[in-house]
């Protein structure tokens, strides 16, 4: 009991004191997991609409091979992308292997088939007949998509909370590929795990605490968007 | 003439190697309301998404206004258009925000297409749901909203895909009804696509008559409703007496046709020798009682025959008459029904005028 009160009081004195490491650790944190759900998104909600909408042989295969995806360790993650960015590997002459870039790397491999998997489940759900009837009375093709992701924002937006959440709170493939090296890769994730291995139980908890509150915010905001009434309009095309 | 306001020319539809609709003309006047009946699989639905340009045929133009469709100019001529399906297809957002979404689409502000769409609300009563959420709305009320948004945009054409199909009866008439007069005063353009042909009766100026892919009778309500052009629209349109006959004698306009060692007078010029198909509506044939001192009618054919079979058919009876093996459909009211007695095996006289029957020409 003494340990989770002491752990509390440190972490709102890290807080509070504007601790320069925590506040290194946080942004980094931040700034990974973000640069990884924006990219996984790119990449991720385009496949998963083309994947939803369309029919093409091997389809079933790709579902399949996605849908696992979703499910990937992120150990394994950590270790196929240790291999291909090793000095000696395939890609070690990108001298990327202990960089931010490669943890970047390592979760996009994690968040996307995540949010390809559930923005293909999203646009699933909705009417096939509902494209017909919107190109029916006078959308453009972007209107088009604009409007179906409208229709489908409560699971699209589901699916990026997914992404982000998948990323955010992993450790294996970060510490794997970032290495944990102070000031440079340590971010929440491998900073509470190394703080918690050392007996800094206090540190770990306020590392922990931190990263949740990271966490609530980010989906508070999405689930605010998630949950608006209105339809939002682009600018007219 | 009115003016042309859609041509379709040479069209070809085909999914894989199949032909789905060919189409070699068919022309849509600035406004009318031409329906398009057909039975289900006619491609009633795919001939509506070409005119609509919303399918990309195989093969052959569509010309709208004078302008003939192209890559470049189909959004800007499918935006002078609308479509309402079989299904209301609303967004889950609020009635009014579902009614303005066309006029936005075309990049009017929230304000102004709500003032655009506000007297539509009103005009198909329900200006009292417009802050409710669509998924709350009965079938009725839904697709009165797919209508407004439909209609606010005041489209040169108006595309309507069995939009009575999905809803209980009592519903489908009032909103039948309620379109029949919006489309009246307003004047808008419309095809309308529907598998019932009792609402083409109501809904139409002129009526195609789809089957297998292809319009087999282009014409008036009236022409397409009393003269097919042959046996299977005949049937589709509810022409229930078919007797195929024998032209004995002719002269002054009339002919007389044998059928089972009886003759009927038709109206029309044809050649002793013709095998000829006659056709009969229910509504169009009278049932008397096969006594001696039946009841006198101008009409001049008199069959008499036996009650094979009885149907109660709506607010009528369906009645079909066995003429030694010909088989004749009259529909009779209750109060008739029970004047005459019928009863199956029951004697009955059959009688309809000579200018009530078709006379379709078989090769």
């Amino acid at each position: 009991m003494e340990l989770i009160l002491e752990g509390v009081l440190t972490a709102f004195r890290l807080v509070f004191s504007g601790d320069a490491e925590v506040w290194t650790i946080t942004w980094l944190s931040l700034k990974v997991s973000g640069t990884a759900t924006v990219i996984a998104l790119t990449l991720g909600i385009p496949l998963g609409i083309l994947m939803a909408m369309t029919r093409f042989p091997g389809r079933a295969f790709a579902v399949a091979l996605i849908n696992t995806g979703m499910g990937l360790p992120p150990v394994v993650v950590g270790l196929f992308i240790s291999v291909l960015l090793w000095r000696s590997g395939p890609l070690g002459f990108l001298n990327l292997i202990y960089t931010p870039a490669a943890m970047v790397i390592a979760q996009v491999a994690i968040a996307f088939p995540i949010v390809a998997g559930l923005t293909m489940a999203a646009f699933q759900t909705l009417n096939p007949k509902l494209n017909l009837q919107l190109l029916g009375i006078g959308a453009s093709r972007p209107q088009l998509l604009w409007l179906l992701c409208t229709e489908a924002r409560l699971p699209l937006l589901a699916a990026v909370m997914a992404g982000f959440g998948g990323v955010i709170s992993e450790v294996g493939s970060v510490l794997m590929v970032g290495g944990n090296i102070k000031g440079q890769t340590r971010v929440l994730t491998t900073a509470t795990v190394l703080e918690t291995s050392m007996g800094n139980f206090g540190t770990a908890i306020a590392l922990g605490v931190i990263l949740l509150t990271l966490a609530f915010g980010v989906n508070f905001l999405l689930t605010r968007i998630q949950q608006r009434e209105q339809i939002r309009w682009p600018r007219p095309s | 003439m009115a003016e042309t306001l859609l041509i379709l020319d040479d069209i070809l539809v085909q999914y894989g190697n199949v032909p789905i609709l060919e189409v070699p003309s068919l022309a849509v006047y600035a406004g009318e309301i031409l329906a398009i009946i057909g039975p289900n699989g006619a491609g009633k639905s795919t001939l509506l998404r070409v005119m609509g340009l919303l399918e990309q045929p195989v093969r052959g133009k569509a010309t709208f206004r004078g302008q003939e469709v192209t890559r470049e100019n189909a959004l800007a001529l499918r935006r002078r258009m609308a479509s309402v399906f079989q299904e209301p297809l609303l967004l889950n957002a609020s009635v009014v925000e579902n009614a303005v979404l066309g006029l936005r689409l075309r990049g009017l502000d929230r304000r102004t297409a709500e003032g655009r769409v506000r007297p539509w609300l009103e005009r198909l009563g329900i200006a009292h749901l417009a802050t409710r959420p669509a998924r709350s709305l009965s079938g009725g009320e839904a697709q009165r909203t797919s209508l407004v948004r439909a209609l606010a945009l005041d489209p040169d054409l108006l595309l309507l895909d069995e939009p009575f199909s999905a809803l209980d009866p009592p519903t489908r008439e009032g909103l039948l009804l309620d379109l029949e007069t919006v489309l009246r005063t307003t004047g808008i353009t419309t095809v309308f696509v529907t598998h019932e042909r009792n609402e083409a009766v109501i809904l139409s100026d002129r009526v195609a008559v789809l089957m297998k892919g292809r319009i087999l009778q282009v014409g008036s309500q009236s022409q397409v409703f009393t003269q097919p052009v042959n046996e299977e629209v005949a049937q589709f349109v509810g022409i229930e007496t078919n007797i195929p006959g024998v032209v004995e004698a002719v002269g002054e306009g009339l002919a007389q046709v044998r059928f089972n060692g009886r003759t009927v007078d038709v109206v029309g010029d044809f050649h002793p020798g013709e095998r000829v198909l006659l056709c009969l509506r229910p509504e169009e044939i009278t049932l008397s009682p096969a006594r001696a001192d039946a009841v006198k009618t101008s009409a001049r054919n008199r069959l008499a025959g036996r009650v094979a079979k009885i149907t109660p058919w709506g607010p009528h009876y369906r009645i079909v008459v066995d003429c030694d093996g010909a088989r004749l459909v009259a529909l009779v009211t209750k109060p008739s029904f029970l004047d005459l007695e019928l009863a199956e095996k029951k004697e009955v006289v059959a009688s309809f005028k000579a200018t009530a029957v078709h006379v379709l020409r078989l090769r």
